[in-house]
């Protein structure tokens, strides 16, 4: 028949389907034969261990706002009675605001591995860029969800953060206003923060959709860095990634659990356990751990305006990441000078995140401006320059042959090679 | 030796010379910063991945809560039933519930009444509102207490050591009127008068009411309110720990096996 697709599947209800809306082939296509680089190390389990987090976060949210009261007077008081009085609500609750701070950590590891091994380059820079997009809503998200129980940290973090657009010269106090609603962060504020922070997941949603369609197009990077040379080097996805990504998630989920039944408080700031008190500012007012950074950078800068600008200008930066890097290049294995930079971009963002959890006096200001200016000097000066200047190591002829020819001299750090033997099973 | 070899040297050693003198001055930061004495630790019997409420050390508590700490403080997120969760059987909670009068809506005339209490009520506050309970209390407002642990950095220890640190003030430390010294309350000053002494309770199970059994009881009953579901999620989590580590056993031989012919 004309326009029907043509299927190869033994199931005649399958192949009915499949004929007319080739979502079998799709699967078959995307996630089971899908040719995969066979060097992956444990890094690659991020992205799977990530989407899985978002799920758990949408299913738990589902079921929280079922029972959830988006009303300044009455949500603190529905918090504690799902703790109290929904079945298994305290489970719930627990794996929804834990499994925030694991999702941002499967995050950051993920951003990390895809720096290091430079993912983000040609001809991967939209899938890169559509990941830092990503990013930017599940802060969003995150923010907006931490406002909603209510508690003192919520409301003076929910003041804090929208004042912000208040530097904006002209129009920031329309814009403050116009975001809550009203006049202070009150009851409005709530109710939209509630609406947004159930939509924006979904959105997240598509663009991880999104994400992993031009995943598929240009396929997966390696920790080599370098390209499939044929089906030698690549693997079909099920079942050896299937099977690979579920040990790493397996492991992730022990983490999971641990946090959830024995220390579900761990992330928490104690002060949201006290009911939201406008006339009360509790003596420190400081985001969640995996905003901090950001805050610290806010912080690091005299003049409010500027503040504000360098700390979205953090992330925004992000999306230019693949042009500001000039290396051709991708995997910092093969990168000397790079390699020891991003490491040390990874202690100047731990740094930041130590010192937006202190009151920025004496020397944590020092400390927040230089690792705020060490953070932005990597992105806008080192990379672009140690592209040029640096001479990387040479790069192994395919994936399967990680053997180099003769070793001109390089003397810094592991190269790859060794056992032909599951090469770079664990870097 | 090529150059970029040295330049890789000499920025690597740069690179520690900037982490060591920017992370060495820190610790002095941060001794500085704490000026607040260190809590006392109490071996709690809530701590530890295994760690259950004492029953009976959260009843006595619970006796020290309705006869001395609910004069100001409410716990407005505890039902008389919840009680059953320290052990307290079906009689004795309906007894401990209709002891107090609770608003019973209106009569066929539309008179508000009130009626005893019942199991299923909230814990009855008492205060009506912010006002009075601050116009009795030398304008102090006495926190709720049913997540009280939570909300205090250093939670059970921190209550611990809130109820046994009152003490003259030292020499020179001048009180503003109606408040006590306290060595753990952030700066000293507390509108709280001390509320437990040696024997401010006597107890029907023979323990000696000294102030710091009082003091451990109190706060063991504390942290039961605060999170009363906590035996039950250690016990899930046991459970789901233990499942998960053979899960991940599993796989990895499976993945081990589905790997074994690549090379």
């Amino acid at each position: 028949m004309v326009g029907l697709h043509k299927g190869e599947f033994q199931n005649s209800l399958v192949r009915w389907i499949d004929a007319r809306l080739p979502v079998f082939t799709l699967m078959q296509k995307e996630y089971s034969a899908f040719p995969t680089p066979k060097n992956f190390n444990y890094f690659w389990n991020f992205g799977a261990i990530a989407t899985v987090a978002l799920l758990i976060m949408i299913l738990t949210g589902i079921f929280l706002a079922m029972n959830y009261v988006p009303n300044s007077a009455l949500a603190f008081e529905s918090v504690q009675r799902i703790m109290r009085d929904v079945n298994y609500g305290w489970l719930i609750r627990y794996v929804h605001m834990n499994g925030a701070s694991m999702f941002f950590i499967a995050v950051y590891i993920h951003i990390f591995r895809g720096i290091y091994y430079g993912s983000y380059k040609t001809p991967r820079e939209l899938l890169w860029m559509l990941g830092v997009l990503i990013l930017f809503l599940m802060m969003a998200t995150a923010f907006m969800g931490y406002v909603l129980p209510w508690g003192q940290m919520s409301y003076w973090g929910a003041t804090v953060i929208t004042n912000l657009f208040s530097a904006f010269p002209l129009v920031g106090k329309a814009i403050v206003t116009w975001l809550w609603g009203g006049f202070s962060v009150d009851n409005p504020t709530l109710n939209r923060f509630f609406s947004l922070h159930y939509l924006l997941p979904f959105i997240i949603v598509a663009v991880v959709g999104l994400h992993v369609a031009a995943l598929h197009v240009s396929g997966s990077n390696n920790p080599l860095g370098i390209d499939p040379k044929g089906p030698q080097d690549t693997v079909p996805f099920h079942p050896y990634y299937t099977i690979k990504d579920s040990v790493g998630l397996c492991v992730f989920l022990i983490v999971f659990a641990i946090f959830v039944f024995f220390a579900p408080n761990f992330f928490s700031n104690p002060d949201n356990s006290i009911p939201a008190n406008p006339m009360m500012t509790p003596p420190e007012i400081v985001p969640e751990w995996y905003l901090l950074p950001y805050y610290a950078i806010l912080r690091s800068v005299p003049n409010k305006l500027g503040g504000v600008l360098m700390m979205f200008g953090s992330i925004f930066i992000l999306f230019f990441l693949p042009w500001l890097d000039t290396s051709p290049v991708r995997s910092a294995k093969f990168r000397p000078i790079f390699r020891q930079l991003v490491w040390l971009l990874v202690i100047d963002v731990l740094v930041l995140g130590e010192v937006g959890a202190h009151r920025p006096e004496g020397l944590w200001i020092i400390a927040g401006r230089v690792a705020t200016a060490y953070y932005f000097l990597f992105f806008l000066v080192l990379l672009p320059i140690i592209g040029k200047l640096e001479r990387p190591l040479p790069l192994p002829e395919s994936i399967s042959r990680p053997v180099l020819g003769p070793r001109s001299g390089g003397g810094g750090g592991p190269v790859a090679g060794g056992a032909p033997a599951k090469p770079m099973e664990k870097a | 030796m090529r150059p970029m070899n040295k330049l890789v040297r000499l920025m690597r050693s740069s690179v520690l010379a900037g982490i060591f003198s920017a992370v060495l001055p820190f610790a002095s930061v941060f001794a500085q910063g704490t000026e607040e004495p260190s809590l006392p630790h109490i071996n709690w019997s809530f701590e530890g991945p295994f760690g259950t409420y004492d029953l009976a050390a959260a009843q006595r508590g619970f006796q020290i809560y309705k006869d001395i700490c609910a004069n100001c403080h409410s716990m407005n997120y505890l039902h008389y039933r919840d009680l059953s969760g320290i052990g307290l059987n079906e009689d004795q909670i309906k007894a401990i519930a209709a002891s107090v009068e609770v608003p019973g809506g209106v009569n066929d005339s539309g008179q508000p009444i009130t009626r005893p209490g019942r199991p299923a009520d909230t814990f009855k506050a008492p205060f009506p509102n912010e006002q009075a309970a601050r116009a009795a209390n030398n304008g102090a407002y006495p926190p709720d207490q049913s997540i009280l642990v939570l909300a205090r950095k250093g939670g059970a220890d921190y209550i611990y050591a809130i109820l046994t640190g009152y003490s003259e003030p030292p020499a020179g430390m001048k009180l503003q009127p109606g408040m006590s010294y306290n060595k753990y309350f952030p700066g000293h000053q507390i509108a709280m008068p001390q509320p437990l002494q040696d024997g401010s309770v006597q107890y029907a199970d023979g323990t000696k009411p000294t102030l710091e059994q009082e003091a451990k009881d109190v706060v063991t009953f504390l942290a039961w309110a605060a999170e009363p579901e906590m035996v039950q999620r250690k016990q899930t989590g046991v459970r789901v720990v233990l499942f998960l580590l053979m899960l991940t056993g599993l796989t990895y031989a499976l993945k081990r096996r589905v790997w074994a012919d690549v090379h």
